[in-house]
């Protein structure tokens, strides 16, 4: 891998190759719990967390794993601080963890978690690979809060929980089919962007 | 990247010495977390109360006892509310298994007459922002000042009388289940106003 910057790498994760809109990993927990933006958010910090916690671990550690059991290593130590994740919202935020419930143990299986500790952390040191995993884990966030906040404003007409018109919204953007929609747009909106810089008229 | 071989102990070591560490630090936290977990559990179970039935100067939460549910499957947690030593209600802790996933649990307050004080939900995994509209009042006034003997609980898709969240027919269908269980349950022990 090219060297670059520690701010390249920190902002890559956020546009360039941001892990739900770019790259289209991770999608089970954003388009199951991004029916409010406050979920979206809640699931996009806890993510970080683990994102940077693991891939903090798994630089550390990269050297004295043989190589057979990178994977079976690699997701126990994921699923140690997703646990430690869990714990920590049920005694802090209950109402919270009750609302994204079972989407927080499946952080485990996240994609971006593993694929980052096999792609990034396993081949760099520690300093850096936090701030992938920093990177990596804003850009989720970002994606499933602007997610989030359009599905909840579509779907129930209301914003970080304040509802402003007192009617029903679209339901169908609360259901699944509304964050295959929502997602859909997204990506095409910000293609359209990319493609409309790189080819001046 | 690695250094170390794939030879057999090697393999065994790593992963015996990631497993161990992994297992101490998560018990060393939820030793930590034990505690503000049962509070924060204790303090919902309390604001539940508070929530369902007004007026009363005991604390419902170490007064509880529990009562078998007619059928005697299960039994659900009565947390008696009384004013000046005179009995005004009862928050009943019910549940309801036939949710969309996992359990729902209510606590429900009747007066000592079997209406229906008001309802919350403790807790529920139902799809959020469908079924998870049970704990709306739109959705809840419904059973409010009802008394179960009288109205058939059930949602109008059943024959009954109350109106299903959209979307969420299984839920509210639970719902109004856990309800009727928590009444069936007070009859038990609660003949008519005395």
């Amino acid at each position: 891998m090219a060297p670059i910057s520690r701010k390249e790498n920190f902002l890559k994760g956020i546009i360039k190759e941001n892990p739900v809109f770019v790259i289209l990993l991770g999608l089970c927990p954003t388009l199951g719990v991004t029916s409010s933006a406050v979920n979206g958010l809640g699931m996009g910090v806890a993510t970080a967390f683990v994102l940077v916690m693991s891939n903090l671990v798994i630089s550390l550690v990269k050297n004295v794993i043989p190589d057979k059991v990178r994977i079976p290593s690699f997701i126990v130590i994921i699923a140690a601080f997703v646990t430690v994740v869990q714990l920590l919202m049920a005694a802090y935020t209950p109402a919270l963890n009750e609302q994204l419930g079972l989407f927080i143990p499946l952080i485990v299986v996240n994609c971006i978690v593993l694929g980052r500790a096999e792609a990034f952390a396993s081949r760099n040191t520690a300093l850096s690979s936090i701030i992938d995993g920093l990177g990596m884990g804003v850009g989720f966030t970002f994606a499933l809060t602007l997610l989030g906040a359009i599905r909840e404003l579509l779907g129930s007409l209301s914003l970080f929980g304040y509802k402003f018109i007192d009617a029903d919204g679209m339901l169908v953007f609360i259901l699944a089919p509304g964050a295959f929609i929502s997602l859909g747009f997204i990506i095409a909106i910000m293609n359209w962007m990319k493609n409309r810089k790189r080819s001046p008229h | 990247m690695a250094t170390i071989k794939s030879s057999f102990l090697n393999l065994l070591v790593t992963l015996t010495v990631i497993t161990l560490v992994a297992g101490l630090s998560l018990g060393y936290v939820f030793q930590w977390t034990k505690e503000p977990i049962a509070k924060a559990q204790m303090e919902k179970q309390l604001r539940a109360i508070e929530a369902v039935i007004q007026g009363y100067d005991n604390n419902p939460v170490t007064e509880k006892y529990k009562v078998a549910t007619p059928d005697g499957k299960d039994s659900l947690e009565f947390f008696p509310a009384k004013a000046k030593g005179e009995m005004i209600g009862i928050a009943v802790k019910t549940k309801s298994s036939k949710g969309y996933s996992g359990d729902i649990r209510l606590m429900v307050g009747f007066t000592m007459k079997g209406d229906i004080e008001q309802v919350v939900v403790i807790e529920h995994k139902e799809t959020p922002g469908l079924g998870s509209k049970m704990s709306d009042l739109k959705f809840l006034n419904q059973y409010y000042g009802k008394n179960p003997g009288q109205m058939n609980m059930k949602v109008k898709k059943d024959g009954g009388e109350v109106d299903a969240i959209t979307g969420a027919t299984i839920s509210s269908r639970a719902f109004s289940e856990a309800v009727q269980v928590a009444y069936e349950t007070f009859q038990t022990v609660n003949h008519g106003p005395n």
